[in-house]
């Protein structure tokens, strides 16, 4: 259903609502992987965000995301200075990445406290953005809801696990993908919430036997 | 929101409200905002739009490939046969916005950023020599947003898939819808005006230098508003379009399908093949590689 105020905005800095705006999102969400401003991020530009980037200033709105700035805040214009100035060291690099992406599309590998997380991310116009991978699992996020990203043993009774968790904190479910690469490895659960996770649930959730790593993306502005 | 704005116009004749008034009550309607959310919300992007025209107007932007600004301040002391008229204060405005927009400042989408000049340059040009109330210009935004919505689900608002017509056309058309309602008109004024506008911007090529939103966008939101200006003049003069306003959007989505991907935002085609716009956009490109061009 289209809303007036998907015509009327959004309010945003410029030029371009796929390139500037929706690459700035993609940054917000890398950030959110990283869990805070990286130390290190690298940024491989694909397609249209490889040939007009620059132009559009895609590499700032990235950049700027990084740094937690919103799609219409001015500072993006100086994004890149004040990311040298915040000791995060972003390096832009054009990228055919392989298979079918979006022609606005990139991947984000940033380095923060020993940890590192990846995304790749499409642009796909009025500033709407689909994360379709984090860590080489596919995801499909939009930034439109709170999101639980959490990687587990493939073991029988993992989701029941973590639904008792979810169920305990009172956070709504609004929709659920569980898959994974093979057999008995690694699976990729991706919970789109109601609300935000209280970290004491966060908490619990990291203390499951099967759960390796949780990740929360939060709703992106 | 309204997939057929003449079901929209008829609705809203029917219930002797305007379009505004209806779009926001079927906003509201739609219950994922309350009406006084929605019209905040608006009232944020009729304040962001001021400080778009206020910014622009003075003159001292440069666009992020250095390649447009300043012009905007050129229309304050202009000398043409339209000098001192709400003509010039239209084609300020939309020139103003889109110079801070390739100035990567505030602006808001309306309905796309490339397009974002001409609905603030219509609204607020006739907003002040009306002397409209705020209250008056946000139903205006909510005209302008259900005529956006319907060429969103008939045709399209991305010039990647349309071209210009889709981009600054759409515009166009919603600051017609816009002016109408600002006003006084009736629905079926503003169909009209929508109909006029839009016929006006058939066929019109997305073919921006290098690929950027710079040139031709910035003046084409000018002439968007040009548009716009003439459709709400015959309108309101009593212009009837004979072909119904969901057929003329119609058309403008079945030329943007069968329009050469060259003109759809590729700078494949049109101004952007020229060899003087190949020359510019490689020249500005290669420095803004180097680094060497910052705003």
């Amino acid at each position: 259903m289209v809303s007036l105020l998907d015509i009327i905005g959004p309010v945003m800095v410029g030029p371009s609502s796929s390139h500037t705006a929706g690459a700035c999102r993609l940054g917000l969400v890398a950030r959110a992987l990283a869990g805070g401003t990286p130390e290190e991020a690298r940024v491989e530009l694909h397609g249209s965000f490889a040939r007009t980037g620059v132009g559009h200033g895609t590499d700032r709105a990235i950049a700027g995301g990084l740094l937690g700035f919103a799609p219409d805040d001015e500072r993006l214009r100086e994004s890149l200075v004040l990311a040298e100035r915040a000791g995060c060291r972003v390096t832009f690099e054009n990228a055919k990445l392989r298979g079918t992406h979006h022609p606005n599309t990139a991947r984000i590998t940033v380095r923060r406290e020993g940890h590192a997380a990846v995304l790749t991310g499409a642009s796909l116009g009025a500033g709407r953005i689909l994360v379709n991978e984090i860590d080489g699992f596919p995801v499909g996020l939009t930034g439109a809801y709170d999101a639980l990203v959490l990687v587990a043993a493939d073991l029988p009774g993992t989701v029941a696990a973590v639904a008792a968790v979810l169920s305990g904190s009172g956070v709504n479910v609004a929709t659920l993908r569980v898959s994974r690469r093979r057999k008995g490895g690694e699976a990729i659960h991706v919970y789109e919430l109601d609300s935000p996770l209280p970290s004491a649930t966060v908490g619990q959730l990291r203390a499951l036997e099967p759960v390796e790593r949780v990740r929360l993306v939060p709703r992106i502005a | 929101m309204f997939e057929s704005l003449d079901d929209a116009i008829a609705h809203a004749a029917a219930a002797r409200t305007s379009l505004g008034e209806l779009a926001l009550a079927t906003e509201a309607a739609q219950g994922l905002r309350s009406r006084a959310e929605v019209e905040a919300a608006l009232a944020r992007a009729l304040a962001v739009m001021r400080g778009a025209v206020e910014r622009g107007h003075a003159g001292d932007l440069r666009s992020v490939s250095g390649l447009v600004g300043g012009d905007a301040a050129r229309l304050r002391a202009p000398r043409g046969p339209l000098a001192g008229t709400l003509f010039t204060e239209v084609l300020a405005g939309a020139l103003a916005v889109q110079e801070v927009n390739a100035a990567m400042g505030v602006i808001v989408a309306a309905p796309t950023a490339g397009g974002a000049g001409v609905l603030p340059g219509v609204l607020l040009a006739i907003g002040a020599r009306a002397g409209a109330s705020d209250d008056r210009l946000v139903r205006g935004l909510a005209a302008a947003g259900l005529v956006g919505a319907v060429v969103a689900v008939r045709a399209s608002l991305s010039g990647a898939e349309g071209g210009c017509q889709a981009e600054t056309g759409a515009a166009a058309a919603m600051a017609a819808a816009a002016g109408v309602e600002v006003l006084g008109g009736t629905p079926e004024e503003a169909g009209h005006a929508v109909a006029l506008a839009m016929q006006g911007t058939l066929g019109l090529v997305c073919d921006p230098l290098g690929g950027l939103v710079e040139v031709p966008c910035v003046y084409r939101n000018a002439t968007g508003g040009a548009i716009a200006l003439a459709g709400i003049e015959m309108a309101l003069a009593g212009v009837r379009f004979p072909i119904p306003v969901d057929e003329v959007i119609d058309t403008m989505g079945e030329i943007g399908r069968a329009m050469d991907v060259r003109y759809r935002e590729t700078a494949g085609g049109g101004l952007a093949a020229t060899p003087t716009g190949r020359r510019l956009a490689r020249e500005r490109l290669v420095q803004l590689k180097r680094g060497g061009v910052t705003s």
